[in-house]
């Protein structure tokens, strides 16, 4: 009889990701913190071209990439003259399962069926969880689907509802948890007991999956306007977002493109709290998720995360709830599109920051997803009037996450706000010296880290250096 | 007592981990709670609402737990009229007045 209890099955971790993601990372370890990323990237994954046609095959991708005129003249009106870049966003609820996430979701699949494995499971509450459905269904793969989706009065988030029913929807098996990190146990537990692959969303195929959304949007842009975007904003939660478009862009030859990130600022809200957990009205794309991810990108399931944004983002920027309702409105009323919201974050990041650029130079937004019961402005309001949560309009500056949801006075009221990058880089250095114990350093580490961080290597040997950690050869 | 028939689409509850069990560093509220778990499958005996049963889920996993529900509904919907929303679509149509 196998030992299944909490502490026998987190024991047993290495060799359940091992069988159920097929890759031994341990080859690409260079011993310490080091490791070749890559290499990773390189054998593990696969090539652009492949990605393109494995996407393909499964109606993946190639989505328009429209602009936004009317959201781009409304930036004007509160910008100084000679500025407001224009707007453009790239359409991806176009794909099967209304978001990007069908792109990953393509490929982890295809691998899934290529190595013969008879079902998929994938550990999450969004729409990465729909995608994964979509595509086993497409492949004729079995697939279970884990979702943290309630608090203890088993009292749902509309927007996981709702992704339960997609997922359900496709024939997936969707199994509902309350709210806690011990998540990661059931999903463990479902792996062995079944076998099936781990779709996880930081494989080198995951990431590689969303490499054609940043080629593609590069093409697109120049065949349009002439040229590459001077910026591409991309919603980060998980890193993945950020890596892939990233890497994709670099691909296409768009190397002065600007790759800037956005999150809902959900700041004081624990996301292991069995309260905060329905007091939140994004479950995605914010900084509870953004800040860890970037700052500490193994925490993921996997022992090395392919995402690592660290690595690509040039700037980070923070948005607050009731701004992205609000720019959602103004999708669906200025340009006939009602999309999000979660997926208009950058959105909401793109309509301040053209307001800082020149009228000539082009943000592309890389994302837009779909929306539906659950996950639409009302039913999202609605839910937060509910929980208590007061919605007001005002300064959004003086939301507080939790307590009440600001909406703009007017969209003057819709700023941009820096999040210190040199922060999230200096704390995920703090995270490596903790984690490893960390009292001497090697060279390669050091080159290792500045990669890291997309800093040269004396920005990591001053941080070194401050804690008096020794540089060996 | 509603009753499940062999082959209804039913939802079963299961308690994974008693707050005791649960793991450490979290919150105080959630750690007050237990780690609980919901799952959708199609009955294999005749049952009642809050007996212990064994599904088959779509996966086809073989799982048990007690019933809760015979052919749950989704109960998401688009929520009530939130009048704020009304307010921005109204601003918005009016700082674009003849512009569009």
């Amino acid at each position: 009889m196998i030992d299944k209890s909490y502490n026998a099955i987190m024991s047993r971790k290495n060799e359940i990701m091992k069988k159920s993601i097929g890759i031994d990372y341990s080859t690409f370890e260079l011993g310490g913190i080091a490791f070749d990323y890559e290499k990773m990237m390189k054998e593990a994954g696969y090539t652009l071209q492949e990605i393109q046609e494995i996407q393909n095959r499964v109606s993946v991708g190639n989505t328009p990439l429209i602009e936004l005129r009317n959201l781009t003249k409304l930036a004007r009106k509160y910008a100084p003259r000679g500025y407001g870049a224009r707007i453009f966003i790239k359409d991806e609820a176009c794909n099967p399962s209304g978001s990007f996430k069908a792109r990953r979701a393509a490929t982890a699949c295809y691998h899934a069926k290529k190595l013969g494995y008879k079902g998929v499971i994938a550990a999450t509450s969004g729409n990465y969880g729909a995608a994964v459905a979509s595509q086993a269904a497409i492949n004729g793969l079995k697939c279970i689907i884990v979702q943290e989706c309630y608090d203890s009065r088993k009292i749902g988030q509309p927007e996981i509802l709702e992704k339960q029913r997609a997922c359900e929807a496709y024939g997936a098996e969707v199994v509902q948890l309350t709210v806690g990190p011990e998540l990661f146990y059931t999903f463990l537990l479902l792996l062995e007991e079944t076998g099936f692959f781990n779709a996880s969303l930081y494989t080198p195929f995951g990431i590689a999956g969303v490499e054609t959304l940043g080629y593609e949007l590069a093409l697109q842009c120049k065949e349009k306007t002439g040229k590459f975007p001077e910026t591409v904003l991309v919603t980060h939660a998980g890193g993945g977002n950020v890596t892939g478009t990233a890497r994709g862009l670099i691909k296409a030859g768009a190397k002065d493109t600007k790759v800037v990130g956005a999150s809902v600022d959900l700041s004081g809200l624990h996301m292991a709290s069995d309260t905060d957990f329905n007091r939140k009205s994004f479950t995605t794309g914010h900084t509870g998720f953004g800040i860890p991810f970037a700052t500490w990108p193994d925490r993921s399931d996997v022992p090395r995360n392919a995402a690592r944004p660290l690595r690509y983002l040039n700037d980070y920027l923070l948005v607050k709830q009731g701004e992205v309702f609000y720019i959602t409105e103004a999708l669906a009323n200025l340009e006939g599109l009602e999309r999000g919201p979660a997926g208009n974050t950058s959105l909401t990041a793109a309509f301040a920051l053209s307001q800082q650029m020149k009228e000539d130079e082009i943000i592309v937004v890389q994302e837009t997803e779909y929306t539906g019961a659950g996950k639409h402005p009302l039913a999202q309001l609605s839910f937060a009037k509910s929980n208590g949560i007061d919605i007001i309009f005002g300064n959004p500056d003086d939301e507080l996450p939790g307590k009440n949801i600001i909406l703009p006075n007017d969209p003057s009221y819709i700023k941009l706000r820096n999040y210190d990058l040199k922060k999230a880089k200096l704390s995920y250095l703090k995270n490596c010296v903790s984690s490893y114990n960390l009292t001497e350093i090697t060279k390669a580490e050091i080159e290792f880290l500045a990669a890291e961080v997309k800093e040269d290597v004396d920005f990591v040997k001053s941080f070194v250096i401050e804690r008096n950690i020794k540089m060996v050869d | 007592m509603k009753k499940a028939n062999i082959g209804d689409w039913v939802q079963i509850h299961q308690v994974v981990l008693q707050p005791e069990q649960r793991a450490q560093n979290l919150p105080d509220d959630t750690k007050k709670v237990p780690l609980e778990l919901w799952v959708k499958g199609f009955v294999i005996k005749d049952a009642a609402i809050g007996e212990e049963i064994t599904i088959k889920t779509m996966s086809g996993r073989f799982v048990s737990g007690k019933l809760v529900e015979i052919n749950p509904r989704y109960i998401h919907d688009f929520g009530d009229c939130v009048p704020e929303l009304n307010k921005i679509d109204a601003q918005l149509r009016e700082i674009m007045e003849g512009e569009l």
